[in-house]
C-alpha cells in the first residue's frame, strides 16, 4: 500500500504563476485529480493529488521549480451529517492537531484529506475507530 | 612530485621589518610628491591651494596636510589630465566601471604593468597557489583591470592561465574539467551562481573537480557568503581587494591566515578617515580607506577616497608579512542607505540572509515610494517543506532579524529559486525607485 502524498509547489502569486505549473504537468501527462492554492501575500502554495506524485515533482524539479512532497491521510466518510466530527473528536481524544485539510464528495464517496505532524498515529487511531484510510490506488480509483 | 609550495613570492619585500617599511614608504611618498608636483599641473595647484610644497612632507603623519583626490577628480580630469609622463611612454589603458557618467581613465606604464602583476603575484603565492597551479579567470576581461592585471600575475607564477572570462558557466564547468582547473578568479555573485550551477548539474565539485582555491573580489560580501562558497565550490575562498584607480585587484589579499587583507604598503600608504569629517582614526576604527599610490609612474594619486568602510589591524600576523591588514569591507560610503531616517549598508542585509536557513543565495532590495523598503531573497531547498505556514513563519523571523539589525523592520518576501536576476557580473543588490 504505498502512501498518498500531495505534490506542493511554492509559486509567486501573481498572474500566470499558476499556469507555468500546469503547463509543465500537463506536457508531462501527469493528471491532476485535486487541487487547492493558498496565498499569502506575495506568494503561494499549490497543492495537487496526481497519480505519480514523484514523477510529477522530478519534472518541475527539472525546470527549477521549488516542489515538496508532504504525506496526507485520505479518510473515506460518511456522506451525512456528523461524519467530519466522528474524524475530528477521534483525532481530538489524542490530542492530534489537524493541519491543513479538506474535503470532497466525488461519485457519492466523501473523502477527507488530513495534513498532520503526526501522521502514523493519526492513522493508527482512525483505523481504530473503524474509519476507511485509503490507500494511493483506492483514492485515485474513486 | 611537485616541489613544494613557496612561502613568499618575495621575501625580503613582505617581510620588512617595519621600521625600514616605513622609511620605504616616506621616501617613495616624497618621490611620488616631488613627481606630481612638477609633472601634474592638477596636483601642483592642489598642493599650492593646501600650501603644501614637496619638502615640506618630513614623516608619514605631514600626509595628513596633503590634499585628497576624489572621484569626482578622476572624472574632472579625464582623459588624461593626471598623467605624469609623456603619452608616448603609457602602455596600457584601463576605465574603471563606473556605472554613470564618464569613467574614470588609469594609465599604466611599462613598470606600472609589472608592479601591479608583481603585487598579485605575491598576493597568489600567499594563499599557498604555485607554479603547478592552473589558473581559470572568470572575472571581465578588457577595460576592467579585475581580469588583465591577476592574468598577468598567474603567468609570473607559472601558472596553466586559461583566460575563460565570466559568464558560459556549462563551457567553464567544461574547462575545468579537461584542465583539472585548481584556482579560479571571480566576483562573489558569480561564484554563488556558478555553485548553484554545479548543484542543479549534479557536479560534486570535491570528487568531480580538482578546485583547491577560489579568489573572489570585486564586490564586498560576507564571511557567511564566504562560506556558502567555499561550501559550494568545495574551496578555500581568500578575500582579495583593489580597485581600478589603485592598478586593479592585488591591492590587498588574504593569507593562508585568513584573518583579513594585507596591504601592501611599499607600494600604497594607507589612512582610515571618518567619511564626513575627513579626520583620520586609528587602526581598529571602521572608516573609510584612503590610499596614495607611493610607486605609480603614469598615473601617481595622492590620498584617494575610495569610498569603500574597512579598518586597519596592526597586529603581527602569523604568516610572518610584515605589511598591515584591513578587514572585509563592509561597505561603501556611496552605498550607505538611509531609510526612514535609518543608515545601514546593504552587506548588513546580506549578511543576516546568509545566516538564514532556508534561504538561498540571491537577494535584492527594493526602495519604493515613500521610504517602503522590501527585501527579496530566494527560497531554498531546505526552506520549503510543502506547508505555506512554514514559509510565512520563515518570512516574519527574517523580517525580525532585520529589524533587529538595522532598527526598521522591512517587508521580506521570499520567491522562488531563479526568480531573481541573476549576475555574472558585478551584483546589483539595491534597487532604489523611491520618489522622495
Amino acid at each position: 500500500m504505498s502512501t498518498v502524498r500531495l505534490l506542493a509547489i511554492f509559486v509567486e502569486n501573481k498572474p500566470g504563476q499558476t499556469a507555468r505549473i500546469t503547463k509543465l504537468l500537463a506536457e508531462g501527462r501527469i493528471n491532476i485529480r485535486w487541487v487547492t492554492i493558498a496565498t499569502s501575500g506575495p506568494f503561494g502554495v499549490m497543492k495537487l493529488l496526481v497519480a505519480d506524485p514523484e514523477r510529477g515533482h522530478a519534472i518541475l524539479k527539472q525546470y527549477g521549480m521549488m516542489a515538496s512532497l508532504i504525506d496526507v491521510l485520505p479518510v473515506e466518510v460518511a456522506d451525512q451529517p456528523g461524519a467530519l466530527h466522528e474524524v475530528a473528536e477521534c483525532l481530538a481524544r489524542d490530542n492530534i492537531n489537524l493541519d491543513n485539510t479538506s474535503g470532497f464528495v466525488a461519485n457519492q464517496r466523501a473523502i477527507v484529506i488530513i495534513e498532520t505532524a503526526d501522521i502514523e498515529r493519526a492513522r493508527a487511531l482512525l483505523v481504530e475507530q473503524g474509519l476507511r484510510v485509503l490507500s494511493r490506488e483506492e483514492l485515485l480509483g474513486i | 612530485m611537485s616541489s613544494p609550495d613557496r612561502a613568499y613570492w618575495k621575501p625580503a619585500e613582505e617581510t620588512l621589518p617595519r621600521p625600514a617599511l616605513e622609511a620605504l614608504q616616506l621616501e617613495r611618498l616624497r618621490q611620488t610628491l616631488a613627481r606630481v608636483w612638477e609633472k601634474v599641473p592638477f596636483y601642483r595647484r592642489k598642493l599650492d591651494e593646501a600650501k603644501v610644497t614637496p619638502d615640506a612632507v618630513r614623516d608619514l603623519t605631514d600626509l595628513r596636510r596633503l590634499p585628497f583626490t576624489t572621484s569626482a577628480d578622476l572624472r574632472e580630469t579625464y582623459p588624461a589630465g593626471l598623467l605624469a609622463v609623456p603619452p608616448d611612454e603609457a602602455l596600457r589603458l584601463h576605465t574603471s566601471s563606473g556605472t554613470t557618467g564618464k569613467p574614470k581613465a588609469i594609465f599604466f606604464s611599462r613598470q606600472d604593468v609589472d608592479n601591479s602583476a608583481e603585487l598579485c603575484a605575491r598576493s597568489f603565492v600567499a594563499t599557498g597557489m604555485g607554479r603547478h597551479d592552473v589558473f581559470q579567470n572568470m572575472m571581465t576581461y578588457g577595460l576592467f583591470t579585475g581580469a588583465l592585471v591577476t592574468h598577468y600575475a598567474a603567468e609570473k607564477i607559472g601558472c596553466l592561465v586559461i583566460p575563460a572570462g565570466p559568464g558560459n558557466s556549462d563551457r567553464q564547468l567544461l574547462l575545468m574539467r579537461d584542465f583539472h582547473t585548481t584556482a579560479i578568479h571571480l566576483t562573489p555573485s558569480f561564484a554563488l551562481y556558478f555553485a548553484d550551477f554545479l548543484e542543479k548539474r549534479r557536479v560534486d565539485p570535491r570528487r568531480d573537480l580538482a578546485l583547491r582555491r577560489a579568489f573572489v573580489g570585486a564586490e564586498p560580501y560576507t564571511e557567511e557568503t564566504r562560506r556558502k562558497i567555499e561550501t559550494g565550490l568545495g574551496v578555500r575562498a581568500f578575500n582579495s581587494y583593489g580597485l581600478s584607480e589603485m592598478n586593479g585587484p592585488g591591492v590587498a589579499f588574504e593569507c593562508q591566515e585568513q584573518q583579513g587583507m594585507h596591504l601592501w604598503e611599499d607600494h600604497f600608504l594607507m589612512e582610515i578617515i571618518d567619511p564626513g569629517s575627513g579626520a583620520p582614526l586609528p587602526p581598529g576604527a571602521r572608516g573609510e580607506l584612503v590610499l596614495t599610490t607611493l610607486v605609480r609612474e603614469a598615473m601617481p594619486i595622492l590620498r584617494y577616497r575610495t569610498r569603500d568602510i574597512t579598518s586597519i589591524t596592526d597586529e603581527p600576523c602569523a604568516c610572518g608579512r610584515t605589511h598591515r591588514r584591513i578587514q572585509r569591507i563592509t561597505g561603501r560610503a556611496d552605498d550607505m542607505l538611509i531609510v526612514r531616517g535609518v543608515n545601514f549598508y546593504p552587506q548588513q542585509i546580506e549578511r543576516i540572509l546568509m545566516a538564514v536557513p532556508g534561504v538561498g543565495r540571491n537577494y535584492v532590495i527594493v526602495l519604493e515610494g515613500l521610504d517602503e523598503m522590501t527585501v527579496k531573497v530566494e527560497l531554498s531547498e531546505a526552506g520549503f517543506d510543502g506547508q505555506l505556514e512554514h514559509v510565512v513563519a520563515l518570512q516574519n523571523e527574517i523580517a525580525g532579524l532585520l529589524r533587529a539589525e538595522i532598527l526598521t523592520k522591512p517587508k521580506v518576501d521570499l520567491v522562488p529559486p531563479g526568480t531573481l536576476p541573476i549576475s555574472e557580473g558585478k551584483a546589483k543588490r539595491v534597487i532604489d525607485n523611491r520618489t522622495l
